[in-house]
């Protein structure tokens, strides 16, 4: 089993966050309860769950970009900037201080390339911004960059294409500017908020190549978030599973496929299709139930309502985090309970 | 671009032409001409006509004619620059229109620069601080605006102004500068009178455009593209000012079109509660007295102001739309 490097200092860490929803006639809804990550140079995380799940408030919340009404209640964000660590969630969203790091330090792709994107600004005038915005060279010198970002990505005539508007080019030469886009500053962290769900098959493979290659080249730490298993196979490090606000489960990414722990993981790894012979299918088996609402979330474990094996603190207890590997954890009491009982 | 501007502009000739056959149709519908309401007016006073004058009239202009026949005698004098002659002012067409006509546009011109003037920042707070203090007072003074007639508001203003400050608003210049050449003094003279009718005629368009682009705002601010320009790190204001309220002009641009017309033709009453000279009680009148060379004029310099101010609106948003021009190749 590789064993993550313990030496290398972690770029992002997230402890212990909560993101609540408030409304001014409804009652406050916890999008996302409790939710500790790691994100180090060089790895990705991939974040799965169910639409809903709150992977993409997650993600948001780490560049402040949720609205108004998101408020943090506990947790930190930590960043290691090089120069210290600043915790975001304590910095005002529209704050210099939060706003030097959006784009330069830390940046993030979108699901939508053609909605993502302005369809009024050259692609190259929105890469150049960017650059001239944290770098202050001139915007001459910016679109050098957009040109060399744009090769890079592997759009081929990039010089006339940086004079395109969105809507002339593919959904795939789209995200590939949109990559471009997030790279120009040479972030620390990217996060990349399902790039491939709105492309085709062939395009998705493309841009999950592209994002590896990038990695190995940049150097840069990845926060992917996804609900497709095959594109997590494909291109994470360590996983964490997400289900109704929870982190359920995360480790290695080998490690948690290969031996799932949580009943909810277990049971999203039963949910995809293999390829088989006629004789030899099976039907697929679905998860029973349907996701309810945070407002109607058990104060214990999220997945209690949908859970095969529940028992009876699972209602009432949060489950704490067990170890059930090398820095593989899974939030189940059923787990705990199975550990206890070997210690005893 | 530039093919696409040639094409629009002959388009915009074609409707040219079909409307001024239609303005021509329209106003030889009602019974009768000119002729027979002046007999009658002369008729009613116990003139007596000679008949055989009203025959030569009617010959020399052709009234007894077809439709078509008189059409295109019109329409070759238009577009030769003569416009034919006003029966009932005994003057050519054009000398009586264009000084009212051009008095009309520079008035309805000031009207829609501060209209925008007013209701761009407006508007733009508004959406930016939805169901704040500031957005609930543009709201109400903007339905106030809305829902006041313009003339009502002329008279309110006059009957104030005439109350707390004596002056009298009305016309458009005083007396010793009204037949005057333009100069600094008439400028002035103009400007000092103007204020009052531009801000009565602007009033119910700019509420109308704050709440437009209020809305379109609102719309253009939830788009994913805004969330982008956030996560580059720009401030606030600048990811406002450039991504969204730029795609939130193009529905108000495609409308400058219809604003020019719209607001010679609807200002009429407005004009004659303040006594302006432009072109919009004129065209009443001519209307009424059946006077059909000088309401044609009027029609067609309307019809023209506004295939022009489409043909403005239409380059307009393809400068500021790349989807516009290139999709138009």
């Amino acid at each position: 089993m590789p064993q993550i490097p313990m030496a290398a200092e972690p770029i992002l860490a997230i402890k212990n966050m909560s993101i609540t929803f408030t409304s001014p006639d409804e009652a406050d809804v916890e999008a996302v309860r409790q939710v500790d990550l790691t994100l180090t140079a060089g790895k990705t995380l991939a974040l799965v769950g169910e639409s809903g799940c709150g992977k993409s408030v997650t993600a948001r919340a780490i560049l402040r970009l949720l609205d108004k009404s998101a408020l943090l209640p506990s947790g930190e964000i930590l960043f290691n900037h090089g120069q210290g660590t600043v915790d975001i969630a304590r910095l005002k969203p529209d704050s210099l201080a939060m706003r030097s790091i959006r784009g330069a330090e830390i940046s993030m792709i979108f699901q939508e390339p053609m909605t993502s994107l302005s369809p009024v600004h050259t692609i190259g005038d929105q890469i150049d911004e960017v650059i001239v915005l944290h770098e202050g060279v001139s915007p001459k010198k910016a679109r050098e960059r957009t040109v060399h970002l744009l090769d890079q990505v592997g759009i081929s005539g990039a010089r006339e294409r940086a004079n395109a508007y969105p809507f002339e080019l593919s959904g795939g030469l789209r995200q590939r500017a949109m990559i471009a886009m997030a790279l120009a500053c040479t972030p620390k962290l990217l996060i990349a908020d399902e790039p491939t769900t709105a492309l085709d098959v062939t395009t998705q493979a493309q841009i999950l190549d592209l994002l590896r290659q990038l990695q190995d080249d940049f150097g840069m730490a990845m926060l992917f978030i996804t609900h497709d298993l095959g594109v997590v196979a494909e291109i994470a490090d360590e996983v964490a599973v997400m289900y109704l606000g929870d982190v359920v489960e995360q480790g290695d990414v080998y490690e948690v496929f290969r031996s799932p722990q949580h009943p909810y993981t277990q049971a999203l790894m039963n949910s995809v299709p293999h390829l088989r012979r006629k004789a030899d299918r099976q039907r697929l088996s679905p998860i029973k139930g349907t996701v309810p609402s945070p407002k109607d979330r058990p104060a214990g474990c999220a997945f209690t309502s949908r859970c095969p094996y529940v028992f009876e603190p699972c209602a009432g207890t949060r489950p704490a985090p067990t170890e059930v590997g090398a820095g593989h954890l899974a939030r189940c009491h059923l787990l705990a309970r199975t550990k206890m009982e070997a210690l005893a | 671009m530039v093919g696409f501007i040639v094409r629009r502009f002959i388009a915009m000739l074609l409707t040219l032409l079909a409307v001024s056959i239609v303005a021509f149709a329209i106003i030889q519908l009602p019974p009768g001409d000119f002729l027979t309401s002046y007999i009658a007016q002369l008729a009613s006073t116990g003139d007596q006509v000679d008949p055989r004058v009203i025959e030569n009239l009617r010959a020399q202009y052709g009234l007894g004619e077809p439709f078509y026949v008189q059409y295109w005698k019109w329409i070759t004098g238009v577009v030769q620059g003569n416009f034919g002659h006003s029966f009932e002012w005994k003057r050519p067409v054009w000398e009586l229109i264009w000084g009212r006509i051009g008095n009309s546009i520079l008035l309805e011109g000031l009207a829609v620069i501060v209209m925008w003037f007013v209701a761009l920042p407006i508007g733009i707070y508004a959406a930016v601080r939805k169901y704040s203090l500031g957005d609930y007072l543009s709201t109400i003074l903007g339905f106030i605006g809305l829902a006041v007639p313009n003339f009502l508001f002329a008279l309110i203003l006059m009957y104030l102004a005439y109350t707390w400050f004596g002056t009298t608003l009305g016309g458009l210049f005083s007396p010793e500068f009204e037949m005057a050449r333009w100069s600094l003094p008439r400028v002035w003279d103009f400007l000092s009178h103007a204020w009052a009718p531009v801000l009565v005629l602007a009033t119910a368009g700019t509420a109308e455009l704050i709440r437009i682009l209020r809305a379109n705002l609102l719309d253009e601010m939830k788009k994913p593209y805004v969330v982008t320009a956030r996560a580059k790190g720009l401030p606030e204001w600048k990811v406002i000012l450039k991504y969204p309220v730029r795609l939130a002009l193009n529905p108000l641009i495609s409308t400058i079109g219809w604003l020019l017309p719209a607001l010679v033709s609807g200002s009429v009453i407005v004009s004659v509660v303040m006594n302006l000279p432009t072109a919009g009680p004129m065209l009443l009148r001519s209307l009424t007295t059946q006077d059909m060379y000088l309401a044609g004029a009027i029609i067609l310099l309307l019809s023209v102001l506004t295939v022009i101010g489409t043909l403005i609106s239409d380059i307009l948003l393809a400068l500021i739309d790349p989807r516009i021009r290139y999709g138009a190749r």
